[in-house]
């Protein structure tokens, strides 16, 4: 149901949407489906949650932060369900959200618990006979909404920032993974934050989505998705109320390894960097550029690591790869995956779909890929690795830059200069040397150019 | 004192005020073309647009007129200035300090050049840009060319083996669309930050104000900032700033001016290329007087905030609330202050309050005026333009506001003071609020408590205690709700 005020709503309307697990395609249960009238009901809420005066507004900062804490303590209780929701929902594999995706929600939560007291202004000694002062103020109602790929990580992602800083929420989490944000709410009310404080809507984009980044009483949004959804997002904010406006967006980041790099560490970190998550990452090392000499070799390398794989039932233990999330994203990587062939790349393993239920997609890798395929220009988002060369580092550095894209970017190499060359050199909000998908609670991450704007953490 | 003063007469100190600057009468404008790659260029398409003195009406010159084509060339520049190993991305950090002083040196130079020309080209007294804006911009420079070495990183202690730190990158082209009303301090609040952190940039004066941004590029060129780093495109908003707006090679823009066509930039950054944006936007700015305030010098700030610049400020204080207790003596100061103003030339030293910037302005204000009788706002002085041509209007103040008129809600820009009586710290705090603005606010009292409870309450970007308009390049500048996104300085 529809989380506000602390308590479990029935949507306006009356409709529900359905749920599915990706690995089954059987349908898991139906979710009460928010629209316009739910998401103004929502800001209500937070708004008066935020009202001069109230319970949150007057609460110590240090105060903030123990409930941030607490809600990390009771994360930790119920890691076991959160998981196996998550793992069923999002076809992602158990081992996977129970270590790192639990782990990162647990860790954001506890780490913006510390900051919620440590957040200075400043004093500045001003021309004239004036005493000044900054003062860091919570923003108000900050709308969220929250992708598909990490659902629970993303959403502790925002809110962690957002409530330690003093601000209220309405969160709308994505429609195919709404199951773990709605638990958190069940959480976020055992764990004592004032009613109003957190609220969440799930709903689609266009309806639910779009009255958050339309609302006039909205004074920031968030948003991590596609750039294309970004775009609107923004526009939104600029049509309306000139809302403040945070976006995590999508990436084709380059990989650049030469030829003195450690060649096992990188085949493994590039095929990890790829393949993780069924490639249903922002960060995916979608564009490997390899320097000449060792490019046969790591070609090699990378294709014996992807067929090394087991597809199936992510709950299973002995399972390393799972399912697409739906049917819109299983399409479209196929689609790619044929471009990539007609466009005269070498498909050296995988390449179409595997098994007769669930979105399952063979592991792929591509070799001789060229800078104008479409399968190194566009993002594919699925289990689809592009492996190309090169000579020089000049252009390197030109071709890995060439991109609308620019959140994250990776060099392997023993040289020190090359190395702090490409940190300076590429157009990346996060710059990975010998290694890659180094993401941490203290490390602030985001996108240049059309990856997005601001930075997360 | 005496130390201070300069030279000793015989043997007596100096006692003299320095003499005041005198403007240059009769001043040829030189630059009236397109800067780019430190060059001078006509316009592609060949069209030229007149720019006004408004004091006169009279045309002071021919500019040429901006149009996509000409934004383009300019971004192409800047955008081959910021390569990876171009002589700016080369250049020192400290070295680029280095030419923002000698730039604040050269405006020192041609101060009283620059003074007469933006007094020409706006009508504000020429003291007020003598003193005022010009030393706005040569103290800005000089406090961002002490910057551009400290734009500091951080190592961060992340969980593993890794070592992790952040790095501060220039952002690449910033597209800057600047303001009719402080044209050469809001391009200096725009261009200083910028080259400060090894940025280039395509700026775009507005189309009533271009003289003294044209002229800044020849001092640009004059202290060696390398071709391409600084690029000037005069023209329209709908033309060469959508043109900047909408640019694919552009990574930022930023803009002062109404929060309306602030919209259509952030929308067409968006559906552009999701270049950053930041907005400097309007205000309609609480000023609240309590009965425990010194009364002469709240009188006179606001005063001075509401009529500084022909009303024409982002910061005008343009809703004056008043403790009851103190209402009647407050307006009756204020008339007092609001008829001694003197109007008329702007580089006659003795004005201080020169003509509106163009007829589009001028009927604006005196269509508000005319609202604000209408609504039932007691007219207390002034309300007409002053002559049957010209754009001088009478210093105008209204008491018996209340909150729905629309000389309370909608932003005047023009030499309008509203006041506003209040009963209670909840009440005020409310009714200051009670607006989609939130750039500036200011609280008049001696009560401690009063005064911060007020600065946390009050959704605003800048709260002035006891003073208003303190505004100096250290200190940061910028709008809450749809006064802005984002902050300068």
């Amino acid at each position: 149901q529809i989380f506000i005020n602390n308590e479990w709503h029935d949507s306006v309307s009356g409709k529900k949407f359905a749920v599915f697990n990706p690995a089954t395609e059987e349908k898991i249960c139906d979710v009460e489906e928010g629209d316009k009238a739910d998401v103004d009901k929502a800001v209500e809420a937070a708004r008066k949650a935020f009202e001069l005066g109230s319970t949150w507004r007057t609460m110590d900062a240090s105060q903030r932060g123990r409930l941030l804490n607490k809600l990390a303590d009771l994360v930790e209780r119920d890691r076991l369900i959160l998981a196996t929701m998550e793992a069923i929902n999002g076809g992602k594999l158990f081992s996977n959200a129970y270590l790192l995706d639990l782990g990162a929600c647990i860790n954001s939560l506890r780490y913006c618990a510390g900051w919620a007291d440590k957040n200075h202004g400043r004093t500045i000694p001003m021309d004239g006979n004036f005493f000044t002062f900054t003062r860091h103020e919570p923003i108000g109602v900050c709308g969220q909404i929250i992708p598909w790929n990490f659902p629970l990580v993303m959403f502790a992602w925002k809110i962690a920032p957002a409530l330690c800083c003093g601000n209220t929420v309405v969160v709308k989490p994505a429609e195919q993974t709404p199951l773990t944000a709605l638990y958190m709410g069940s959480l976020i009310k055992e764990a004592g934050f004032p009613p109003g404080v957190v609220n969440i809507v799930p709903g689609f984009g266009p309806t639910a989505g779009a009255a958050i980044s339309h609302h006039m009483d909205v004074d920031k949004v968030a948003f991590t998705g596609s750039t294309e959804v970004g775009k609107l997002i923004k526009e939104a904010a600029g049509k309306s109320n000139l809302k403040r406006v945070t976006l995590e967006l999508g990436g084709k980041s380059p990989m650049v390894v030469f030829a003195d790099a450690d060649l096992d560490a990188a085949v493994e970190f590039a095929h990890v960097g790829l393949f993780y998550h069924q490639g249903q990452c922002c960060i995916a090392a979608s564009r490997i550029f390899v320097e000449e000499p060792i490019y046969e070799e790591f070609v090699r390398r990378s294709i014996e690591r992807a067929k090394k794989y087991t597809l199936g039932n992510p709950l299973l233990p002995s399972v390393q790869q799972g399912p697409q999330i739906d049917k819109d994203q299983f399409q479209k990587i196929l689609e790619l995956i044929e471009s990539g062939k007609k466009e005269g790349a070498k498909l050296e393993c995988g390449g179409g779909p595997w098994g007769n239920k669930g979105y399952f997609i063979q592991p792929t890798v591509f070799s001789n890929v060229t800078d104008d395929m479409r399968i190194a220009k566009e993002e594919i988002f699925g289990p689809v690795q592009q492996i190309m060369k090169f000579k020089t580092t000049d252009e390197v550095i030109r071709r890995a830059n060439n991109t609308t894209y620019g959140l994250a970017a990776a060099v392997f190499t023993k040289d020190i200069e090359k190395a702090m060359t490409f940190t300076a050199a590429l157009q990346a909000g996060t710059v990975w040397v010998n290694c890659y998908s180094s993401l941490s609670a203290q490390c602030p991450f985001g996108g240049f150019k059309m990856s997005g704007n601001g930075r997360e953490m | 004192m005496a130390a201070l003063n300069g030279a000793v007469e015989n043997g007596q100190p100096e006692r003299k005020a320095p003499p005041l600057p005198r403007p240059l009468r009769g001043l040829e404008v030189e630059y009236t073309k397109i800067f780019i790659n430190n060059e001078w260029h006509d316009s592609t398409s060949g069209k030229k647009f007149p720019t006004y003195n408004p004091s006169t009406l009279e045309k002071i010159c021919d500019i040429e007129e901006g149009d996509k084509p000409d934004v383009d060339n300019a971004v192409e520049a800047a955008k081959a200035a910021f390569q990876r190993g171009s002589p700016w991305r080369e250049m020192d950090a400290l070295s680029r300090g280095r030419l923002l002083h000698k730039l604040a040196d050269l405006l020192e130079r041609d101060r009283v050049i620059l003074a007469t020309l933006e007094t020409m080209d706006t009508g504000k007294p020429f003291l007020q840009a003598y003193f005022i804006d010009l030393e706005g911009c040569i103290k800005t420079l000089r406090y961002y060319a002490g910057w551009a070495d400290k734009i500091q990183g951080r190592t961060i202690p992340v969980d593993e083996n890794f070592v992790c730190f952040t790095r501060h990158e220039p952002m690449g082209v910033c597209g800057a669309i600047t303001p009719w009303n402080f044209p050469l301090l809001m391009l200096v609040w725009k261009m200083a930050p910028a080259l400060c952190c090894g940025n280039t940039l395509v700026i775009k004066p507005a189309e009533q104000t271009p003289l003294t941004s044209l002229y800044i590029g020849s001092l640009i060129k004059e202290v060696g900032f390398p071709p391409g780093v600084v690029n000037i495109v005069p023209g329209y908003g709908p033309t060469a700033g959508a043109a900047i707006s909408t640019h694919h090679s552009i990574d930022k823009i930023a803009f002062t001016g109404s929060t309306k066509v602030g919209k259509l930039i952030k929308e067409a950054a968006s559906k552009s290329n999701l270049k950053r944006v930041t907005l400097e936007l309007g205000g309609k700015n609480p000023c609240i007087v309590c009965a425990d305030a010194d009364l002469d010098l709240a009188v006179e700030c606001a005063h001075q905030g509401v009529f500084f610049n022909q009303g024409q400020c982002c910061t005008a204080a343009s809703r004056v609330f008043v403790e009851e207790q103190i209402y009647p003596e407050f307006v009756k100061r204020s008339v007092e202050y609001a008829k001694k103003r003197l109007v008329g030339d702007p580089f006659d030293a003795r004005t201080e309050q020169g003509p509106q910037i163009d007829q589009k302005q001028f009927d604006k204000i005196l269509e508000l005026i005319e609202s604000g009788k209408k609504e039932g706002a007691k007219l207390e002085c002034g309300g007409l333009a002053i002559e049957d041509r010209g754009l001088f209007i009478k210093p105008t103040v209204f008491s018996e506001v209340t909150d729905n008129m629309r000389i309370a809600k909608e932003e005047i820009f023009g030499p309008v003071q509203p006041i506003m009586k209040f009963k209670s710290i909840e009440e005020v705090i409310r009714r200051a609020n009670n607006t989609e603005y939130g750039l500036t606010a200011a609280v008049f009292t001696k009560n401690l408590d009063r005064a911060l409870t007020l600065a946390s309450a009050l959704q605003s970007g800048t709260v002035w205690i006891n003073c208003y308009n303190a505004l100096y390049a250290q200190a940061p500048f910028g709008g809450f709700k749809m006064s802005g996104n984002g902050r300068e300085l």
